[in-house]
């Protein structure tokens, strides 16, 4: 198995919605990989269509910058729509 | 920052229920006992397909094969899923099934006990399983992200596999005299092995206050025995068989069953390797490592001839 690369599987549970990440396998090539994830995530009708990619092709964000990159996001209250007070003799927007 | 801050701030984490995700930092300690501990467990649901599989070709009609043939799949599932949370620790699969075959890692010893009648497969779907429920809940909390994802899709799994145990019992307790001594005798040769899966006593279990703190359990040894005995004691009751222990009492006091001492002597015996059939579950799992090595290779070259193809007919193009 040294030689198989590992690889994320991503399933569709439902038509219309995001593939979404369930786990990882290694096989030893993209069609494999394919098989073992049909075979391993979706045994109880758990997806309708299936993505895997090579593990080492995902690059990551660091944890480290997690405080740089999401708090900014924290006081730009004005980007919900909560911020905006609307007349009360508004009662659709 | 020190290690000494960065050890506060991870338990502080901890402590908020946050998960703890692969690249995180972790201290050495954490990661080197979840590797023991998820690796390990992958261990025991691959050798846990053994004394099952024993009896697929002899299962009593199609229906109990097709059920027993799923359930036995769910557990190279779990293998599976749990190997990949290990992985993300930074052990490699080869270096865990490396141990496994070399005798070095440990895996559940229930698993080396034999699977003599069908009653054998009930009770294992409803002891063995059950226990393992009770054991693997709480560990969908765990601390660690992968390992509580994992989890979580084991113990979707799980359910089945017990009502598939007491299914096969129930029908053998209504059928003949004989069936129902059959189920008798399982039942008394699998609840002791059972109730020593949740591990020593709280007292002989050194690094159970160490896990508890890094929420990697969330309940003792004992607690869970405890939770199992109780849960399994009326279970038994509908079945109309005996467990064999003549001290299980309800403890009206307490509100739980009092149950008999485990012979721990026994449980160390087989954790030693000296249990009925490690030797033959460990020659079995390198037996099937050995003579799938040309399925492997052969896939690998496979994979290579197909990666060359493309190569060359872009270049061609
Ligand atoms: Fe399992
Ligand atoms: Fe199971």
């Amino acid at each position: 198995m040294k030689d198989w690369p590992l690889y994320e599987v991503f399933i569709r549970s439902k038509n219309g919605l995001n593939h979404k990440h369930v786990g990882s396998l290694h096989a030893a090539d993209p069609q494999m990989a394919i098989q073992n994830a049909r075979d391993v995530y979706t045994r109880r009708n758990e997806g309708v269509s299936i993505w895997v990619v090579e593990a080492n092709h995902i690059t990551s964000s660091n944890p480290d910058d997690a405080e740089a990159l999401y708090d900014p996001a924290m006081d730009k209250i004005y980007r919900h729509p909560t911020f905006y007070e609307l007349p009360d003799a508004l009662k659709h927007m | 920052m020190s290690t000494h801050s960065l050890e506060d701030r991870f338990q502080s984490r901890v402590d908020n229920e946050e998960k703890i995700e692969p690249r995180d930092w972790m201290p050495d300690a954490y990661r080197k006992t979840l590797v023991r501990q998820i690796s390990q467990h992958a261990h025991s649901e691959i050798v846990g397909m053994l004394p099952e599989g024993n009896w697929i070709t002899r299962a009593p009609s199609l229906k109990r094969k097709l059920a027993l043939l799923a359930k036995i799949q769910d557990e190279a599932g779990h293998g599976l899923y749990l190997y990949s949370a290990a992985e993300t620790l930074g052990v490699s699969r080869d270096e865990m099934l490396d141990q496994l075959h070399t005798g070095k890692a440990k895996y559940s010893s229930i698993f080396n006990y034999p699977t003599l009648t069908w009653a054998d497969i009930g009770a294992i779907g409803w002891l063995v399983d059950g226990a393992a429920i009770m054991n693997q809940v709480p560990l969908c909390r765990a601390s660690y992200g992968p390992y509580a994802r994992a989890m979580v899709r084991v113990c979707k799994e799980e359910s089945f596999h017990q009502r598939q145990g007491y299914d096969i019992l129930l029908t053998m307790c209504q059928g003949s005299e004989e069936q129902k001594e059959m189920v008798q005798d399982a039942v008394n040769r699998w609840w002791w092995p059972s109730l020593m899966m949740f591990g020593p006593n709280d007292d002989a279990s050194p690094n159970s206050a160490q896990s508890l703190k890094w929420k990697i359990k969330r309940f003792s040894n004992d607690e869970l025995r405890q939770k199992f005995v109780d849960a399994t004691v009326p279970q038994a009751e509908i079945l109309g068989i005996q467990l064999p222990d003549p001290l299980l009492q309800y403890n009206e006091a307490r509100g739980h069953y009092d149950f008999g001492p485990i012979d721990w002597e026994e449980f160390f015996q087989v954790v030693a390797g000296n249990g009925p059939c490690n030797k033959e579950r460990l020659a079995a799992r390198v037996k099937a490592h050995e003579e799938g090595a040309w399925v492997r290779e052969a896939a690998t070259a496979y994979a290579e001839k197909q990666k060359n193809k493309v190569v060359s007919s872009a270049s061609v193009a």
